[in-house]
């Protein structure tokens, strides 16, 4: 089912010189697999004319030059491209991670557990044994540098954005609303609850990867004690004493 | 290697050039100078290249002392400046020789004037490029005390002169339809088109308010639709649908629904409006924005061969400066598409 009434997967010009291939207009796991998978299809074409391609949720966005690579000649490529196989289906990229990152849930560090475990119908202990067990997605990365949407979360994490702003949330908080995580790389105000804190900087300049994390990763939030978290902040001021492992292909 | 030190500083002064295209997939905004015609005018001027770094200046100047020879041009937002009390034309490239004072005040038109240096300023290189973005932690505003090193600078040629197309008073935006723009009604896309706005108060480098008379401009199911890619020039309606213009140091994705995107050449025109300037919003087919963008870039690559000596009698100095500084007297009677030959 879709809200708009469009079969997807649609292809719709972008400014001037962009390209949007999207494959839903909710976010599902599979969608997100296919945008993946459909852009690192893109990117290993290399038409000529194409600077840039990128995802975002459930869409691959191609920035190109109209002089180079007319509208309609790409559209022609994208569709020949979409009809080669089933996106849905794909194989995730090859080179992910999945990383374990210490978390603590609630408290001073995360005051808004309460309040999200109230609204998805939990007790506290309910939500962390929840949050701290699941397994997201690198749906995503926007909005700052090195930012990941993570998810998806089940359907009782299917919370709205709160209608006031938090003024601001500390680098490495865990937010949450509409069944996703961000985990962020930066300050900054947000309508997301924060319901976790980790020691996890997706953003540092100077590192020799200043963005550590890629579309497709895994994240793991293990629950931890804030003595053990602390301790990890201390050790590791970087990742906060995050794991990383590659996930076989 | 010359430089120029900071001995006094507007708020929000920072370096910029072209900024960080390609760096979507990290979350990286493409940013960059507000005003990136006026990056191709100082270029133009000190006959270099418009990848090199410039100071940019929000609103007011500031106070600068050479620590040597340094060649400087001035373009933007139209301020006025003076060499250790002489008056500077704007939209020009001069001389600074060591111990020599620049004085830049506030803007009389228009919002961001910028400080160009032969060789462009040789900052630190951050995730590809010199201009700072704050909330993402890529620099600092300038601050009294820091120096702005020149990088190498292989011309001498200076006091040139160019006639700036005015895009300090606000006009109209030209929009191609977004792929959003379907969440939006023809009725309210056609009462956007005949809406005139002013700016509103809210306006920094990642955008611009929209103000105006009567209803909002909302979209339907406004509230839920998926994050999606931002670039520069969408025009986003907030939750009671107020259309904010957003720039090249916006957010790589939002969430609020876009009715369609300011060609990149009319946006040097939305971040020099000042609040209150009057804009409004002009539909063309895609295939229009193309053309208009193209003779915009041919305009563009035209703008080396514009730079004119500037007239050193001081009567037609005088008269030059009125003639630049007052503004737009001259460029908007004429239309600055047309004066070049576009090769």
């Amino acid at each position: 089912m879709t809200q708009s009434g469009f079969s997807f997967p649609i292809i719709r010009s972008a400014g001037l010189n962009g390209m949007l291939v999207t494959f839903a207009d909710a976010l599902s796991e599979p969608s997100n697999r296919a945008t993946l998978a459909f852009c690192e299809a893109v990117k290993t074409r290399a038409w000529p004319g194409v600077q840039e391609v990128s995802t975002s949720l459930a869409s691959v966005f191609l920035r190109f030059e109209s002089e180079v690579l007319r509208h309609d000649a790409l559209k022609d490529l994208l569709w020949a491209l979409l009809d080669e196989q089933d996106w849905q289906q794909a194989a995730l990229p090859a080179g992910r991670r999945l990383w374990r990152v210490p978390t603590v849930f609630g408290t001073e560090l995360a005051p808004q557990l309460a309040e999200a475990a109230d609204a998805a119908g939990m007790t506290e202990a309910q939500a962390i044994e929840s949050l701290g067990s699941a397994r997201v997605r690198v749906l995503t990365i926007g909005f700052a540098p090195g930012q990941p949407y993570l998810g998806p979360l089940g359907e009782e994490w299917n919370l709205p954005r709160q209608t006031e702003l938090t003024p601001q949330v500390p680098i490495g908080a865990l937010v949450l609303a509409i069944s996703q995580f961000v985990l962020f790389a930066t300050t900054a105000p947000t309508g997301w609850r924060h319901v976790g804190q980790t020691g996890f900087r997706g953003f540092q300049l100077g590192a020799d990867d200043p963005i550590a994390l890629r579309p497709g990763d895994e994240m793991i939030f293990t629950p931890v004690s804030r003595s053990d978290y602390d301790r990890y902040c201390l050790a590791d001021s970087h990742f906060g004493g995050a794991s990383r492992e590659e996930i076989p292909a | 290697m010359s430089a120029l030190k900071t001995l006094r500083i507007g708020p929000l002064a920072s370096i910029q050039d072209q900024g960080r295209p390609g760096q979507l997939q990290q979350g990286v905004s493409c940013s960059g100078a507000a005003d990136l015609l006026a990056l191709a005018e100082g270029a133009a001027l000190l006959r270099q290249s418009a990848d090199l770094a410039a100071l940019e200046m929000a609103g007011i100047g500031g106070l600068f002392e050479a620590t040597g020879s340094v060649r400087i041009a001035l373009t933007g937002a139209p301020m006025q400046a003076s060499l250790d009390g002489e008056p500077l034309a704007w939209n020009a490239s001069h001389q600074m020789q060591a111990g020599q004072k620049l004085e830049i005040g506030a803007a009389r038109n228009g919002v961001y004037g910028y400080l160009h240096l032969g060789g462009g300023i040789d900052s630190e290189v951050l995730l590809g490029a010199r201009s700072a973005h704050l909330m993402s932690g890529l620099g600092k505003p300038i601050a009294v005390g820091d120096l702005l090193p020149c990088g190498p600078d292989r011309t001498r040629e200076v006091g040139l002169g160019l006639l700036a197309e005015d895009r300090f008073r606000g006009g109209a935006l030209r929009i191609v339809e977004g792929f959003q723009a379907d969440l939006f009604d023809a009725e309210t896309r056609a009462r956007f088109a005949n809406t005139a706005f002013k700016r509103g108060s809210r306006a920094n480098r990642m955008g611009v308010e929209m103000v105006s008379e009567g209803a909002g401009f909302a979209a339907a199911g406004q509230l839920n639709i998926l994050s999606e890619v931002i670039l520069p020039g969408d025009v986003q309606m907030t939750g009671d649908g107020k259309p904010f213009v957003l720039l090249r140091e916006a957010q790589t994705t939002g969430g609020y629904p876009r009715v369609g995107t300011v060609l990149p050449c009319d946006l040097s025109k939305v971040a020099q409006a000042q609040a209150g300037t009057d804009l409004h919003f002009t539909w063309v087919t895609l295939e229009e924005g193309l053309a208009i963008q193209a003779k915009h870039d041919a305009m563009v690559k035209a703008l080396p061969s514009h730079c004119k000596p500037l007239l050193r009698d001081p009567a037609m100095m005088q008269d030059l400066l009125s003639y630049q500084l007052v503004g737009g007297v001259i460029s908007a009677q004429a239309d600055p598409f047309e004066t070049g030959d576009n090769t």
